[in-house]
């Protein structure tokens, strides 16, 4: 019998750094985003609404067009 | 090396539209490159002309931004003579297959190390959205208001025919599958082909009314499939992703090493 493996610790969210003057607010993050964390706001920016959602799968920061965020983790 | 660190920062934020999915590929491209550990001396990108082509002003690695359509045989000329360096050149659809469409054919038929990205949103951005050669029948651009008669060529199978030794398919969509695949043709030695598919909301998306970015996004999302999938059989219109070939074939710098090998023979 095979040992079941270790499970890799879940990333946990250190950070969302949102580069506002990168961002153009097409909302391809907040519309992908798996657990609807992030929001295009009145100002058409990016801004993290439910930053205590995120499960940093880091799709946003890997879709967006504009390189405007970055996932930190601890 | 941190993503951030191969960008030139200076000019940010980049002169894409809102939601262009050329700055995803540009973050998919940066990804495979900080996967493979490369230093930015070890890269170069040569562009053509285009929304697409603009990508080299953005990186911090050698970049050359030159003609129109022209990019692989810059390109070409860069890889004979320095071997050593990984030669990236990303262009556009029209840039890569109707302006340059006959260098596009003799690099791969040369197979020579090169990774062509064709970063396909079927139409001509930069100039008021004119119909591309990736348009396709019946879809509307600034020069076919009453729909466009041209059909559009199958990168993938103009690739394999012309002879590319990789060739791949991907969207803006499917980020980290299109870093992984980038990734893998920077690796491959001889001529590889990425077509990414992406959205111009501006131009292609407005036309067509196909939405915003987002729509389009998820048109990507919709209409693509992977290779050899049940979902195909089922719906033979959506579009495959994954890659069609990989195979080995004497390299070009390579083949002419070994020329210049016999011609200096005994001197």
């Amino acid at each position: 019998m095979t040992k079941p493996k270790p499970k890799k610790p879940k990333p946990k969210l250190k950070q969302l750094h949102l580069n506002l003057d990168w961002c153009k607010g097409c909302g391809i993050c907040a519309a992908f985003c798996p657990t609807n964390v992030l929001e295009i706001d009145d100002k058409d920016k990016v801004t993290a609404a439910r930053a205590q959602d995120c499960i940093c799968c880091k799709l946003c920061e890997l879709r967006c067009p504009d390189l405007a965020i970055d996932v930190e983790t601890e | 090396m941190a993503v951030k660190d191969y960008l030139r920062e200076r000019f940010f934020p980049h002169m894409w539209c809102p939601g262009c999915g050329h700055g995803t590929v540009l973050n998919g491209l940066l990804r495979a490159v900080e996967k493979l550990g490369m230093s930015k001396n070890e890269m170069v990108m040569v562009s053509g002309i285009g929304c697409s082509s603009r990508i080299s002003g953005y990186v911090d690695f050698h970049t050359l931004h030159t003609l129109h359509g022209r990019a692989l045989a810059f390109a070409t000329g860069v890889k004979l003579s320095k071997p050593e360096l990984t030669v990236l050149v990303p262009m556009g659809d029209g840039d890569a297959l109707a302006i340059g469409g006959n260098h596009f054919i003799h690099a791969a038929r040369r197979n020579i190390d090169i990774t062509a990205l064709v970063m396909n949103n079927r139409i001509y951005g930069m100039t008021g959205g004119q119909f591309s050669p990736m348009s396709g029948y019946g879809t509307s651009a600034t020069t076919a208001p009453y729909s466009n008669i041209d059909h559009s060529f199958d990168v993938v199978e103009l690739s394999k025919a012309a002879g590319a030794t990789f060739v791949a398919r991907t969207t803006a969509y499917h980020v980290q599958n299109m870093a992984d695949i980038i990734r893998k043709a920077i690796l491959h030695e001889g001529f590889s082909v990425v077509e990414v598919l992406t959205q111009c909301p501006t131009y292609f998306g407005r036309k067509n009314r196909m939405g915003g970015a987002v729509e389009m996004v998820k048109w990507l999302k919709d209409n693509t499939t992977p290779i050899g999938s049940k979902a195909k059989q089922e719906n033979p219109e959506l579009i495959e992703r994954g890659v069609f070939v990989q195979k080995e074939l004497p390299e070009y710098c390579n083949e002419y090493n070994k020329v210049i090998e016999r011609a200096t023979k005994g001197r």
